[in-house]
């Protein structure tokens, strides 16, 4: 169980709220462990941290972790991020997400949000599958597989959320997955120190919901499957679109700044008021 | 004394700003009341637009015009639009480069209406050498046939409504205007 | 100090939202309110504030719920449409507490039906549109000067009660200008209260007038706010029956246990009147007319003006319509908060309705003729 005693990251967690609602096998639980080593590798204040999530079982996490944080509704994070984002550029945002709630519902907000580039930091816990509500099919599930709203198999061309989200002009966007932790973590450890809009892609199992539904019976059996089927981009880049069936492309897809938008909206106050956008001003009664 | 104004004509032609100015005049500048409303179509450019303008001695309620009692007309559209609502005995104001009053001769006989013919455009054109104030002439034969605002009022309304360094030229037009119905 | 002005009424939402401490705006264009958004995109800056167009009215509202939180006086403006998009963050927006104004100045209705012309069809949307319990505040201007006050209001009424209030204007109010006048010393700011960072505070806490005081994310306060069922401390405790029953009612009661205190009236010739008309918004402005004219023809009739449609001012309409025969209300929809009226006063008066829709104001002549086809039939 996730609650071991003995984890070092629990001085990190609302041990009031455990034990947690995730499925043995689930990795979120590992994509936790991978965000907590990579906030102290990047030496961020974690008391300054703020996490927003939308519904889903990844969005679950910020409940769990000790932080000001925002449960929200289906697919808005992000647009509840980009309010408090602006409203106090002195926190360190991070959203967390799976692919139903990001790139379903939400994919507007998603596109959206990287053209905006705020710094914001987005981990998409990507399992391909509606966990919570109980296996159906999500706009990543890849074709032919099974799932509850798909009993004849998946007939839809799922999306590539990382390239995506790099296309939409995101400042870092990467992929990795659970059973390479080490990368995980630096990417994780990159995007919370990338000014701008960030986006980690996890992808990750969903044994309860995905793996019974189809032949991959226990999560070892999943991990092992996606340890094979993992690519690297560099790798990727030279091979057919023959050869990247049912493949897992890891890597970074993009990674270069741009103006971000809160400097940009700091500037506009400096520029008309003389100083950065106030903070907090809504205890104040004096304008 | 409530007076009801609508101007009317093309979108583009600055009818709202004109009427936003005979209301500033009357209510900040001269000591009266003045409500403004407007109706507009989606087409930001060339639609039929107008513009409507109470204006009373005491506070103002029911802020939209019934029955105008100044009916200023920039095109031949809205002049033929909106002869009928105008009150008996009320008073027409139009640009005849853009109207032709003998398609409503008829209605201005029945109605006993006071007809002036202020060839805003053509005075913008010629006397400013700019087509856009016509509707800032065509504010300044309004201030002086119908004497709804004050001249002092209608100067201040359009400096504190116009472009930054504009307002020389404005005030040029607005004085064209008031002359044109000396 | 004071200041005259002859502006919009948009633009007297927009210089409301600052005078009151609004520094964060977010919205999505739309016909007639996007004046509000064009002057605070202008304005915000200058004060220290920030606006930002989101991709979506969705998103407008998810927004402002979140620069809230961060410690910010926020508000959204919208017409219709734009209302219906936000109604499942506004249902976050009050389990959660959150306070934060919506302007929404109404066109014709429903769906897209008329963007340049007047309406009132959202009152009901402002009253219900999210789903489950759970009591608004709602407050209609009815001139430029008062929608720069009532958005003062609605942004005190928000901290004050920790909720969502809507300005419920429409196209005439947003787009008319007039007169209007600021007066430094008419200025009442409500601050956000500052919780003390104790062991024991609780976010969420059933206290004795429904409101606890809130903090900003990074005080160090660590909440866990959540739009599901949640106890005291903001953590999800959905199964519970008792968690959510103590929860809902509370969010209730905090605003029905204040309706005297919240809700407002203006009224003229009520005491001696045998019919008495009731409206709110810009069609007031008829209605007053008509009044005064038909008291001159020797009619005994008087008026309500409903200033906070929501929570409805039971106790001061009951009691001003006590001897009243009729009661007509006047509105721009077929019938929304007549039946409001209609609910409350059926016992005591016979309750008419003059609704008109099709984007024109009602007419005082229209009025009249109302008032006499009812009095004298």
């Amino acid at each position: 169980m996730a609650e071991e005693k003995t984890n070092r990251f629990l001085p990190y967690l609302r041990e009031d709220r455990l034990p947690h609602i995730f499925c043995p096998g689930c990795g979120n639980g590992a994509v936790m462990n991978a965000f907590l080593a990579a906030m102290e590798k990047a030496e961020m204040d974690f008391d300054n941290m703020t996490l927003v999530s939308g519904i889903g079982c990844s969005s679950r996490i910020p409940g769990y972790l000790k932080c000001d944080s925002l449960h929200t509704t289906h697919g808005r994070a992000l647009s509840f991020a980009t309010g408090l984002k602006i409203a106090n550029k002195d926190l360190d945002v991070v959203v967390f997400s799976g692919d139903g709630d990001a790139a379903s519902i939400g994919g507007n907000h998603l596109i959206h949000a990287a053209r905006r580039n705020l710094n914001i930091t987005m981990i998409c816990i990507n399992n391909n599958i509606y966990g919570m509500t109980g296996g159906q099919v999500s706009p990543t599930s890849p074709k032919g597989i099974v799932a509850t709203t798909a009993p004849y198999g998946n007939y839809d061309t799922p999306f590539k959320l990382a390239e995506l989200v790099a296309g939409a002009g995101a400042s870092y966007s990467a992929r990795w997955t659970t059973v390479e932790m080490e990368n995980l973590v630096l990417s994780i450890k990159t995007a919370l120190k990338n000014p701008g809009f960030s986006f980690v892609e996890v992808v990750t199992l969903c044994p309860t919901y995905f793996g019974r539904k189809n032949k991959l019976k226990t999560p070892t059996a999943m991990a092992a499957v996606m340890k094979a089927n993992t690519v690297y981009k560099s790798a990727a880049d030279r091979m057919s679109e023959k050869e990247l069936k049912d493949k897992v492309v890891v890597g970074e897809f993009a990674n270069k700044q741009r103006d971000e938008l809160s400097e940009v909206l700091d500037k506009f106050s400096i520029d008309t008021y003389g100083k950065k956008t106030l903070i907090n001003s809504a205890y104040e009664t004096d304008f | 004394m409530r007076k009801e104004i609508r101007i009317c004509g093309f979108g583009g032609q600055g009818i709202i700003l004109a009427g936003i100015i005979l209301g500033k005049a009357a209510s900040l500048f001269d000591e009266n009341e003045a409500v403004q409303t407007q109706s507009y179509g989606p087409e930001a450019r060339g639609g039929a637009s107008k513009c409507e303008v109470v204006i009373d001695n005491k506070l103002i309620e029911y802020p939209k015009v019934l029955s105008p009692d100044i009916l200023v007309a920039m095109s031949n559209e809205a002049l033929l639009k909106y002869i009928g609502d105008l009150k008996d005995n009320g008073t027409l104001i139009v640009d005849p480069g853009t109207t032709d009053i003998n398609e409503v001769r008829d209605f201005i006989d029945e109605h006993n209406i006071d007809v002036y013919e202020a060839p805003a455009t053509m005075t913008a054109i010629n006397d400013i050498g700019l087509k856009i104030v016509a509707n800032i002439v065509m504010v300044g034969a309004i201030t002086k046939i119908t004497k709804v605002i004050s001249k002092e009022a209608a100067m201040k309304a359009i400096e504190a409504s116009v472009p930054k360094g504009t307002e020389e030229k404005n005030i040029k037009a607005f004085e064209a205007g008031y002359a044109l119905a000396e | 100090m004071s200041e005259e002005l002859f502006i919009q009424g948009n633009e007297a939402c927009a210089k409301g939202a600052i005078a009151a401490g609004c520094r964060f705006f977010a919205g999505y264009p739309i016909t007639p309110s996007t004046e509000i958004a064009e002057t605070l995109a202008r304005e915000l800056p200058k004060v220290g504030g920030s606006f930002v167009q989101m991709e979506d009215e969705i998103a407008s509202m998810g927004a402002i719920i979140g620069a809230s939180w961060g410690g910010t006086k926020s508000m959204t403006a919208t017409s219709g449409p734009g209302l219906s998009l936000m109604q499942e963050n506004i249902g976050y927006a009050f389990i959660t507490e959150t306070p934060l104004v919506i302007a929404d100045v109404q066109r014709g209705s429903p769906s897209t039906a008329q963007p340049t012309m007047g309406a009132q069809g959202d009152m009901m949307q402002a009253r219900w549109g999210s789903h489950g319990d759970y009591e608004p505040i709602a407050l209609a201007p009815a001139s430029v000067e008062e929608f720069f006050y009532f958005t003062i209001k609605a942004f005190n009424l928000a901290e004050q009660y920790r909720v969502p209030v809507f300005l419920m204007a429409d196209e005439t109010m947003g787009h008319m200008r007039e007169k209007m006048v600021i007066d430094e010393d008419k200025i009442d700011i409500v601050p956000r209260k500052r919780p003390e960072l104790t062991d024991d505070y609780l976010p969420f806490k059933h206290v004795e007038d429904g409101t606890t005081p809130m903090p900003a994310f990074g005080d160090g306060f660590k909440v866990h706010i959540t739009g599901l069922t949640h106890d005291e401390r903001g953590y999800p405790d959905t199964n519970n029956p008792e968690t959510h029953s103590k929860l809902v009612t509370r969010l209730c009661n905090k605003i029905l246990n204040n309706r005297n205190e919240i809700s407002s009236v203006f009224t003229q010739f009520c005491d001696d009147a045998d019919t008495v008309v009731i409206s709110y918004g810009s069609p007031i402005r008829a209605v007053i007319e008509a009044v005064l004219k038909v008291r001159k023809e020797g009619r005994k009739v008087g008026y309500i003006k409903v200033d906070t449609p929501w929570p409805f001012p039971n106790e001061q309409v009951l009691e001003l319509t006590e001897g009243a025969k009729n009661v007509i209300v006047v509105e721009m929809n077929l019938g929304q908060m007549y039946y409001e009226v209609d609910r409350l006063l059926k016992q005591q008066n016979n309750v008419h309705l003059l609704g008109k829709i099709g984007g024109m104001l009602p007419t005082p002549d229209e009025i009249i003729s109302k008032i006499k086809e009812v009095e004298d039939k």
